[in-house]
């Protein structure tokens, strides 16, 4: 069966050259980075060559780089780190002095969640509120900031939109207020530029499967001085702040990946937006009622969520899958099943309608062909899921 | 070759459906039986796993042991999909829990606080499992939605109708389930165990090597998977800030007289004799429950047997809604001998069924199950 990808905002394939460049660190070159020998010390360049990699992606020295397991530790560092740091001195006093935090109501489960477990520890959390097309009101980032805000943490791109928040102004509000901002740059680091002092972050989580580096492979960016808790006790690696013995294969990868997103993107971004709105258009063209969800944010240029009022989700993804089209709706639960997406509700749109809306994530590899195979499937799908809608042809009679 | 030869006479109609078929699939041997055998016809498959209840979501009721056999858990979404895995067809698993709570849960729950006894099973095949799961079946482009009940469906040429008999393997038989369905939720299903016994399947699902093909048998409501449904009731209850602890009456005989107290109606069911204790040396049971007064009557067991009941909800099956009286073999629980009797269509779709001989413990929310021999003419709610 022909099989199309359009889910590149779940996982990318790791890169020939990526994989090309960690391969001789399983066999060959196995030794641990942290040995005094003269193997370990190879193993310890080729991790530092990838740190310089990573920090030249986002503008970062690469001393500032820690090697994480993914986005998910990163998220959970940055955030259990300075938290954990303020309530140090004060550990579980008074509420007056409880540690507050502001992110947003559109973020990943790794920060939403690991601000959920704060909150049950005696922490404030602000979510804020995004409008329409899933950005946030910077006035009320302003207003939400309070003399115990200990931590501004928001998302750049995000994974089901594509909106990207306005980071710079974000980081310039922070700095004013002097709070740590972290952003969960995830869904962007490679596909838009990202510079850590124009973006004014003191943390940064990047992750390697997002950006054609394997699965279990990320990294944190640390400001030089952030106060920041370790989270994992036990060696000196990585200066003590995430011991574990290092991941120099994956380490590897991400180096070369990064390398590769910044001396590729520019290019890939344009050829990419230009099949994303190709897609785009031609699902509204064809599609009746379709309609972009946050169409009118800057997005990144790989990712289109739309509406198509009258589906189930759910069962349009089944049905395109079948099809041999691999897209994506909201987020999955524990045993596999689709839950409503936290984010379209955010944004406002209705249930049903936030049940009705897919995902289409394009990627380097993405052709224009894959385009044109979607844009033959999708449509004839959606046809066929509203002819047999219990709800849909009221709707249409109501229009 | 050698295992087929058994089942050629099986699929009638698979003979002539060669499209996609998509198989319900709870994890247990049958449904995953079903997907072995319908491959084997040669038919493509693509596996449905529903999400119906999240087991976690009443925390007073977990235990403190890992959860044993529970439909609707991690476990069995995972044996499904490990069948699936197995036997290399797609599969996936979908939310229904909205739809499940709202047709299936709430309902069970609000029958028992009326003093009644659900049948949550027929619920949920009626409008959960041929209805959106069918509905969805059919837009991911199957054309019939096959599962692991124990009942045949068979295409009447004389009549143009759909109809639903018993089982062949009359002790496994779940006919009495099914009652509720339309000719075109039944034109649409497949339930290629009805002429086998669970031995067979067993056998069947051994040759193909399914990873459950050991795997013990639940009997118990999947969303009450402790099968204590007091507990549950209450739990749910308290879930939606309704407080049963308050809940107690008086236990009375037929007379009126207060014999006892009981602690909420939701206890109990028509025929109960648990708990009761005895008059004059003779055992007391549940004659009937009156939600209005918070009362539960008792008597003793003679007294318990009826001869007439009404019925309402009544949906004819293998033949149109009769003109006048017609006689059948009425089935009023599930492990209940179907009984000679009489009945009367009433005005919408209500009935009036006569007994040739009382029965015993006829309950308000069971369902009525009329048969001609192994074909189910219809069924109804006991009023």
């Amino acid at each position: 069966m022909n099989r199309v990808y359009l889910d590149f905002n779940a996982t990318t394939p790791v890169e020939p050259a990526v994989l090309d460049a960690m391969l001789p660190f399983f066999s060959a070159e196995f030794a641990n980075a942290a040995s005094i020998h003269t193997p370990g010390q190879r193993a310890r360049a080729a991790v530092e060559t990838a740190r310089e990699q990573v920090a030249a992606l986002i503008g970062a020295r690469p001393q500032e780089i820690i090697f994480t397991s993914g986005g998910t530790e990163s998220d959970n560092h940055a955030i259990f780190g300075v938290v954990g740091q303020a309530f140090l001195p004060v550990s579980s006093s008074g509420d007056a002095n409880s540690p507050h935090l502001v992110t947003t109501a559109i973020e990943h489960e790794a920060v939403l969640n690991a601000c959920q477990a704060l909150e049950k520890q005696g922490a404030r959390v602000t979510y804020l509120p995004t409008n329409r097309e899933g950005l946030i009101d910077l006035e009320e980032l302003r207003r939400a900031i309070r003399p115990e805000t200990v931590l501004i943490t928001i998302m750049h791109a995000n994974n089901e939109l594509g909106a990207v928040q306005p980071l710079e102004e974000i980081g310039r509000i922070a700095k004013e207020a002097d709070v740590y901002f972290h952003a969960d740059a995830v869904q962007s680091a490679g596909k838009i530029p990202i510079d850590v002092n124009t973006l004014q972050v003191d943390l940064l989580s990047i992750s390697g499967h997002k950006l054609y580096a394997p699965k279990g492979i990320g990294a944190l960016y640390v400001r030089g001085g952030t106060r920041l808790r370790q989270l994992l006790y036990g060696g000196h690696h990585q200066r003590g702040f995430r011991p574990g013995t290092e991941n120099v294969a994956g380490i590897v990868g991400l180096g070369k990946a990064a390398e590769i997103a910044r001396k590729s993107f520019g290019e890939d971004a344009q050829r990419i937006s230009a099949l994303r709105d190709k897609l785009q258009q031609g699902l509204l063209q064809r599609v009746p009622h379709s309609r972009v969800n946050a169409g009118a944010a800057p997005r990144t240029p790989n990712t289109t969520n739309l509406v198509f009022p009258g589906v189930e989700g759910e069962a349009l993804l089944i049905a395109l899958d079948l099809k041999g089209l691999a897209c994506s709706t909201g987020a999955a639960c524990s045993s596999g099943a689709v839950e409503p997406s936290h984010v379209l509700t955010a944004i406002g749109l209705p249930p049903e309608e936030a049940r009705a809306s897919l995902r289409f994530s394009l990627g380097r590899h993405t052709t224009s062909a894959d385009i044109d195979f979607a844009l033959n499937v999708v449509p004839a799908a959606v046809a066929q899921l509203r002819e047999l809608s219990p709800t849909y042809g009221k709707m249409a009679e109501a229009r | 070759m050698t295992t087929t030869t058994q089942f050629d006479t099986l699929p009638e109609r698979a003979e002539t459906q060669r499209g996609l078929v998509a198989v319900a699939m709870s994890g247990g041997v049958d449904s995953s039986a079903v997907a072995a055998l319908l491959q084997q016809q040669g038919r493509a498959v693509v596996g449905l796993t529903m999400q119906l209840w999240n087991q976690r979501r009443l925390p007073e009721l977990q235990g403190d042991g890992p959860a044993q056999h529970r439909c609707c858990s991690l476990d069995d979404v995972y044996d499904a999909k490990a069948v699936a895995q197995h036997l290399n067809f797609p599969h996936y698993v979908v939310n229904f829990e909205e739809q499940f709570e709202e047709r299936v849960v709430r309902p069970f729950v609000d029958q028992y606080l009326a003093g009644r006894t659900p049948v949550a099973c027929t619920n949920c095949n009626t409008d959960v499992k041929f209805e959106p799961l069918l509905r969805m079946a059919r837009q991911i482009g199957a054309e019939r939605l096959a599962t692991g009940h124990y009942a045949r469906i068979r295409r009447n040429d004389v009549t143009s109708r759909w109809e639903l008999l018993r089982a062949r393997d009359e002790t496994k038989d779940q006919s009495y389930f099914l009652w509720g369905l339309s000719q075109e939720q039944l034109s649409r299903s497949d339930f290629p165990l009805g002429e086998l016994t669970k031995e067979e399947v067993r056998a069947l699902a051994r040759r193909a090597n399914l990873p459950v093909a050991e795997k013990p048998e639940s009997m118990e409501l999947c969303f009450v998977p402790t099968g204590n449904y007091v507990q549950f009731i209450q739990a749910y209850s308290r879930e939606r800030g309704i407080s049963l602890q308050n809940s107690e009456g008086e236990i009375v005989n037929e007379n009126g007289d207060v014999v006892g107290r009981h602690d909420g109606v939701h206890n109990f069911t028509i025929g109960q004799r648990k708990g009761l204790g005895f008059a004059a040396g003779k055992p007391l049971y549940v004659l009937s429950i009156d939600p209005e007064k918070n009362r539960v009557v008792v008597g003793e067991d003679d007294v318990l047997r009826k001869t007439v009941c009404e019925v309402e909800g009544v949906n004819w099956i293998s033949r149109d809604q009769p003109s006048g009286i017609i006689r059948a073999f009425a089935k009023i629980r599930h492990k209940h001998e179907p009984a000679p009797a009489i009945i009367e269509p009433l005005a919408a779709a209500t009935a009036r069924v006569t007994f040739d001989a009382p029965q015993r413990a006829i309950t308000p929310g069971q369902a009525a199950v009329f048969y001609d021999g192994d074909i189910v003419l219809g069924g109804a709610w006991i009023c």
